[in-house]
């Protein structure tokens, strides 16, 4: 569908385009697919306007970075296994082997669980090395910038969480994978998106 | 054949149109309460919101009473004043008009008129209506939490928002801003719903430019929503972050009572340019489906088709793209670069012309068509005079060498409530009074109606007109009291005692319109199926109201825009959406 001509059909006339099947301009992609890019494009200007937030700020004078965390690049590297392993999961969806797809659903939950669990172990080292909130706007943004990326994987837990049920009662009962090809093909959407988000938030961090 | 329509071979069968899975209610509870159906969420939304909307009404009679007869009312003191003023603005734009037009109308709206079932994820929609509740009820909250309600502003401009002295700076800042953090994830879970709805759910035939301006307005808007938003949910965690953390987003150093704060240099301008980011698209996420409505009663009730239609649909795409850049002209008094200040005035000036545009086809609609004068009808040529009225006096405001002398002054209050209180209200009444036939089966009382009509309209112009006047001669806003004041005139006091006047009464009239509503749910005249003869098809179903899943058995198909309205050589003065080109006669 081209956005452009359609906004451009003149409606009151008869239009022979149209004749054939009274078309349906709908059905462009899956419903569900289209429901994550939206919401992603949500997910971009909140971050979005963070980054810029951050940006402005860090011009100020008195800016005082925060120090490198060791753990932070720990968290990514688990970040960046958990999206290949949400990524084995896809495809094995195309391969129809539904064991894989779990094995991969599985690590990519596991590792997400284990890389929020780092976060929070970086925000403990950093608050017992007295590098509270409060103390610099830079510290501030560090929680923020964490916080927020954070809850938006959380949230990401919940979606997989689901998907997992789903699989796991597919390989119990032999069901079809074309049940859960579009729920994987989501998480894994989402899951690489989350990725790159922190990919940006973490070199701002490091800038900084 | 008329315009618009297809050859007879052309008909489609309804059977090829694909079906989709709908829920179905098994209990009470899940039917009436936790519902998935998009037609009881939106009944749900506007209660909530018309409810939390008296509210708000009740506080700017208190408002008004300060104003009008200061010194006489011992129960309003200046900090229960300032929380008047910032519970009425938050509870009017965001928890009434926002919630009503998108949550209320969008729901019960999109789905009927694309000729779905329902909408696309009816569960997350379930859960944007009592997110919505809690966020509601959280906001309410904040009134009886020691301390009250915060008094900042409806804007919340830091420092003060969270300095002492202000009203409510303990749990009452926290609990709007915890408030509106909730309500934007519910609103984006709704948003969601609305626009993946318009875009994968509509039936057969049913192209983009066969939508009606309704759907148009709450798509456009809600797109605006969602961009739009998250600036604010941002500043509020941020704000929430400088509260309860202690941190320095927005708290510059200041000293206090003699004394240096803590704050490390933050920036109140971040904030204004993120609330101001949110807050002009908010104009525009309550104007377009007001200007999507007016559309289409305008041309139902005047019997002919929407003057301009594509030109209609690229004013509302373009006012809403032009929106996001507009919004540093409610920042001029905060100092700017002059260019800058340069650029938001010309943007402004740029965006008045969709809008205008949109005027002129209205006013051309109503040229030669013909006219019946019902209330819904009534509501909204009042809406086009008011609009006129608000958008003029704007485009001085957008100035920025007229917006300094006026900027803290009665204008301003006059102009936004013209452009973005009255306005829109005129337009909700009107799709009130409009579809409410569809919502219950029965007509809201004529008479009644005329005189809830006539007196929020011509009361509107008594206070606000007035007002304009009283921001000319410099009376300020947001005072507790002016006091003596020599350049005040002893005439402006006289003017502020005749408003609260008006707007008592304006108000009574509002409590004659929700017993209206009450009293016809139960003894209305029966309307009957598609009492107004219009063409879209939320009034083509099978029952009225409609009934689970909208439409019956199978989907409508959708052959034509809905605007055919007295087609020469067709009997009828209207042809539904749905009726196949050989059913015509």
């Amino acid at each position: 569908m081209n956005i452009f001509d359609e906004l451009t059909k003149k409606p009151w006339l008869a239009d022979p385009s149209q004749i054939e099947g009274v078309p349906v301009q709908s059905y462009f992609m899956p419903t569900g697919k289209l429901g994550l890019r939206v919401f992603l494009i949500v997910v971009t200007v909140i971050f979005t306007l963070t980054t810029i937030a951050y940006g402005d700020r860090m011009l100020f004078a008195n800016w005082t970075p925060m120090p490198e965390s060791w753990v932070l690049w720990l968290n990514t590297a688990i970040l960046i296994a958990s999206g290949i392993a949400m990524q084995w999961s896809k495809v094995n969806t195309k391969r129809d082997n539904i064991l894989g797809v779990r094995e991969g659903l599985a690590y990519g939950g596991v590792l997400t669980i284990a890389f929020l669990i780092g976060q929070l172990y970086a925000w403990q080292q950093m608050v017992e090395l007295g590098y509270y909130a409060n103390i610099t706007t830079a510290n501030a943004f560090f929680y923020l910038l964490t916080g927020l990326h954070g809850i938006h994987m959380l949230g990401g837990l919940v979606a997989w969480g689901r998907s997992m049920l789903k699989v796991r009662k597919i390989a119990q009962s032999n069901g079809s994978i074309n049940e859960v090809r579009l729920s994987i093909e989501l998480c894994t959407t989402y899951w690489h998106y989350l990725l790159l988000i922190w990919l940006i938030m973490f070199t701002l961090l490091l800038l900084s | 054949m008329s315009n618009g329509t297809i050859e007879d071979t052309q008909v489609i069968p309804a059977a090829e149109v694909e079906e989709v899975d709908l829920y179905h209610a098994h209990s009470f509870i899940t039917k009436w309460v936790f519902s998935q159906d998009a037609k009881v969420i939106a009944i749900q939304y506007s209660t909530t919101a018309i409810v939390i909307g008296l509210v708000g009404l009740v506080l700017s009679w208190l408002m008004r009473l300060q104003l009008g007869f200061p010194d006489t009312f011992s129960f309003i003191s200046a900090e229960s004043y300032y929380q008047y003023v910032t519970m009425h603005g938050m509870i009017m734009v965001v928890y009434l008009l926002t919630a009503l037009f998108l949550g209320g109308f969008g729901n019960y709206l999109i789905p009927l008129m694309v000729g779905a079932r329902d909408m696309v994820f009816p569960y997350l929609n379930m859960l944007s209506f009592w997110v919505y509740l809690l966020a509601t009820l959280i906001l309410a909250a904040s009134f009886f939490v020691p301390g009250g309600a915060t008094g900042a502003g409806w804007t919340l401009y830091p420092p003060q928002a969270i300095s002492e002295g202000t009203p409510g700076i303990n749990g009452g800042i926290i609990l709007m801003l915890v408030s509106l953090a909730l309500f934007i994830v519910g609103f984006t879970m709704g948003g969601l719903n609305y626009v993946v709805t318009v875009l994968q759910a509509r039936t057969r035939g049913m192209t983009l430019m066969r939508l009606p301006l309704t759907v148009w307005g709450i798509f456009t808007a809600t797109i605006l929503a969602l961009l739009a938003f998250p600036a604010l949910l941002v500043a509020a965690i941020m704000m929430l972050f400088d509260k309860l953390l202690g941190t320095s987003f927005f708290m510059p150093e200041m000293i206090v009572q003699g004394e240096m704060t803590s704050s490390e240099n933050g920036s109140p301008l971040l904030f204004q340019h993120l609330f101001w980011f949110f807050g002009h698209p908010e104009v525009y996420i309550v104007a377009l489906p007001a200007f999507g409505v007016v559309s289409d009663i305008i041309s139902t009730h005047a019997r002919k088709n929407i003057f301009g239609y594509r030109m209609m649909v690229w004013a509302i795409v373009a006012i809403g793209g032009l929106s996001f850049i507009v919004w540093a002209h409610h920042m001029y008094v905060s100092g700017m670069n002059p260019y800058f200040g340069f650029f938001f005035a010309t943007t402004t000036l740029i965006i008045a012309v969709p809008t205008a545009l949109k005027l002129y086809n209205w006013t051309l609609t109503l040229y030669k068509g013909n006219i019946h004068l019902t209330i819904p009808m009534l509501f909204c040529i009042a809406f086009i005079l008011t609009f006129l009225n608000g958008g003029i006096t704007g485009l001085f405001l957008g100035n920025v060498i007229v917006d300094i002398p006026l900027s803290d002054t009665l204008f301003v209050v006059a102009h936004f409530h013209m452009v973005m209180g009255i306005a829109p209200v005129l337009v909700i009444f009107a799709a009130i009074y409009h579809w409410f036939p569809l919502m219950s089966g029965r007509y809201l009382n004529e008479f009644w109606g005329q005189v809830h009509f006539w007196v929020t309209f011509l009361g509107s112009y008594l206070v606000y007109f007035p007002m304009h006047y009283l921001g000319f001669v410099g009376v300020p806003r947001r005072y507790f009291e002016i006091g003596e004041t020599s350049f005040v005139p002893e005439s402006a006091v006289t003017l502020n005692e005749f408003i609260t006047v008006m707007v008592l009464i304006v108000g009574a009239a509002q409590v004659i319109f929700i017993i209206n509503i009450v009293m016809s749910i139960f003894k209305g005249k029966p309307s009957g199926e598609n009492p107004w003869n219009a063409t879209t098809l939320e009034w083509q179903g099978e029952t009225t109201p409609p009934g689970h899943g909208n439409f019956g058995k199978e989907l409508p198909i959708c052959y034509r825009w809905a605007y055919e309205y007295s087609v020469p050589g067709v009997k009828a003065d209207f042809i539904p959406q749905n009726l196949p080109p050989d059913k015509i006669k």
